[in-house]
């Protein structure tokens, strides 16, 4: 029977390759807490979806007495599955091979997996577990890491692309989660950093733990580098699989629709935000009692807090959110929040999500800090990705909306299709309180008692321009609306821009402001 | 909103608005103007070699010092005429960017 020979020599082969780098390194990797390259992409796509490419690749490195040395697959692992039956390109390297070192041959794993996906437009997955390049392999390793990035690029804004970082992920190697679209980590697995904390002890004398240097805390917290944080490989997997959920394969289509349902009761949209504008409230708490089922899937949740961004769905509609938060900062545009705010918005508009934005901000954060670290460039970025998006733009104005926050919240000058106010909004040039100290200065300075007058001023002010009608008026704001009518109005203004087009003049591409 | 959240004020435009401040804003320098008698290293490095002493005449332009960073030997030039007032390091040692490295008068 030689048909049945060559088959239990297939299935020898495999299995022998399919251990990766044997038991021991496996024992090593179960010890620093971490899945197996096969075991994650098992976790992650639907049972028995998996169907692997490349098995059968090695190295053909000869330097450096690598030519003794196999590396089964070449350290990284490479396929296809679905993910909620939807299709993923994935590829998830193998720490337990030469530590994950990519290669040649490696490299060419990766970027074909990335060709597939591209070719077929379907979203692809990026699982990082790798010491860098391998040193052995010289410039042909540079020229991988070269070959990938290029794909990133290539590849942004057509297919989603998701990076996973279940490991090191150091020097050049960075570069590729940082093209694509959304960044995971994990608490104490993640390690990100160009220069680790070695050359910088030794270069600079400065002694800091690879965790405080690159962890996955100090990314979601501080560098706003990843997009979700989670506390274990299977709680990231989960984040994984619901942020498929809500977007689509590719920049051609829409994201999949799912059953309407209404939000939850708890969330009573009347109760939650406070008259008094210079009082807080959770911003999530009015999405939650809008969007279906109160489900809010909220991005770098971590980072740059003052604006929220996320994913719900309007009547079954993936829907993309951005809301200024008054619980944190007082809910101000700065340099961070900005940059958090304008990825999402050209994410949402790239893939065809339409963008319900919540405004309620006092203007821009004051300091020299701010100017310096260049919070004009910075904040045109949220002016130039509105004003550029096409997908359907809906805003409301909750309460304030002052200044050039006003205008840069989708305002109806960026082209908003539908804008609508709470009665509670207040839109005017600034608040009452500088408006009035600045309009009325000589009234208040030669007045015999200048706080009466200037408190009777800020009254006069507010009554007069501290609401909605103004703009209303001029039709800046197409309806005022009471906080319950919320989810009516938004539901039908997605519902009527379903087949919104909007014809834009040819360029070969912008320069937003990065 | 929990009850235990701790809540502070920030004023914009002289309203005050009661919020959660970031740390990033607590912990935030205050401004200081730029001393042009401090020689600070402005890339992190080695003192590689120091051209001068205290009590020395300098003139703008005059080499001060070399930095041993990023594989270069980085000249630091004096930005004014005055005086070595003092030197705060010594050949050999490593400075992180921003270290005082000679103070002129």
């Amino acid at each position: 029977m030689p048909v049945n020979k060559k088959i239990h020599e297939l299935r020898e082969k495999r299995e022998k390759i399919l251990l990766g780098g044997g038991e021991q390194a496996i024992e090593k990797q179960k010890a620093m807490g971490k899945r197996t390259a096969r075991e994650r992409i098992m976790a992650l796509l639907d049972e028995n979806s998996f169907n692997e490419y490349d098995l059968f690749v090695e190295h053909d490195a000869r330097d450096f007495d690598m030519d003794k040395k196999s590396l089964p697959s070449d350290g990284v692992i490479i396929g296809s599955g679905t993910i909620y039956g939807a299709p993923v390109a994935i590829f998830a390297q193998d720490f337990t091979v030469a530590g994950g070192s990519l290669g040649l041959m490696h490299s060419r794993k990766i970027t074909k997996i990335m060709d597939h996906a591209l070719k077929m437009r379907i979203p692809l997955i990026g699982i990082n577990d790798s010491g860098g390049a391998r040193i052995q392999e010289g410039v042909n390793s540079l020229a991988g890491y070269g070959e990938i990035f290029f794909r990133n690029t290539i590849s942004s804004g057509v297919i989603p692309q998701l990076s996973v970082i279940l490991g090191p992920c150091a020097g050049g190697a960075v570069y590729s989660p940082a093209l694509t679209d959304f960044v995971f980590v994990v608490d104490k697995i993640s390690k990100m950093f160009i220069t680790g904390p070695e050359v910088i002890k030794t270069v600079l004398g400065e002694e800091i733990s690879m965790e405080d240097l690159g962890g996955a805390r100090v990314h979601s917290e501080i560098t706003g580098n990843a997009h979700f944080f989670a506390l274990s490989e299977e709680e990231c997997f989960e984040q994984i699989k619901k942020l498929i959920t809500f977007i689509p394969w590719n920049n051609g289509q829409k994201a999949r629709m799912f059953e309407p349902a209404e939000p939850k009761p708890e969330y009573n949209i009347n109760k939650i935000v406070p008259e008094d504008p210079t009082l807080p409230y959770d911003v999530k708490d009015v999405i939650r009692a809008i969007v279906d089922n109160s489900d809010f899937f909220e991005i770098m949740e971590l980072y740059a807090k003052n604006i929220v961004i996320g994913f719900g769905r309007m009547g079954g509609h993936t829907t993309g959110f951005v809301a200024n938060q008054p619980l944190e900062m007082a809910g101000v545009l700065d340099v961070d929040s900005s940059d958090k705010a304008a990825r999402f918005i050209r994410y949402c508009d790239a893939f065809n999500i339409p963008i319900i934005t919540l405004v309620d901000l006092p203007g821009y954060l004051p300091g020299v800090d701010q100017e310096h670290a260049g919070v004009i460039r910075h904040g045109a970025k949220v002016l130039y990705a509105y004003s550029e998006a096409t997908v359907p733009k809906l805003t409301v104005i909750l309460r304030k909306a002052y200044g050039g926050g006003y205008i840069a919240m989708s305002s109806r000058h960026l082209r908003a299709d539908f804008v609508f106010a709470w009665p509670s909004a207040e839109i005017a040039v600034m608040g009452p309180e500088g408006a009035a100290n600045i309009i009325f200065r000589k009234e208040i300075m030669s007045s015999a008692d200048p706080d009466a007058m200037r408190k009777q001023k800020v009254e006069e002010y507010k009554t007069k321009f501290a609401n909605p009608y103004v703009a209303a008026s001029r039709g800046y704001v197409d309806a005022v609306i009471e906080p319950s009518e919320t989810r009516k109005f938004l539901m039908h203004a997605i519902e009527v821009s379903e087949n919104k087009d909007v014809p834009m003049p040819h360029k070969k591409h912008g320069l937003p402001p990065f | 909103m929990s009850k235990n959240d701790k809540l502070g004020f920030l004023n914009i435009d002289t309203s005050l608005y009661q919020t959660r401040i970031s740390n990033k804003f607590l912990n935030r320098k205050p401004y200081q103007p730029a001393d042009p008698r401090i020689i600070l290293s402005f890339i992190p490095g080695t003192v590689f070699d120091i051209m001068t002493g205290p009590g020395q005449n300098v003139s703008q332009g005059d080499d001060l010092m070399i930095l041993d960073a990023m594989k270069m030997k980085n000249k630091l030039k004096c930005p004014i005429d005055g005086i070595v007032k003092s030197i705060a390091v010594k050949k050999g040692d490593k400075v992180s960017k921003g270290t005082v490295l000679m103070e002129l008068e």
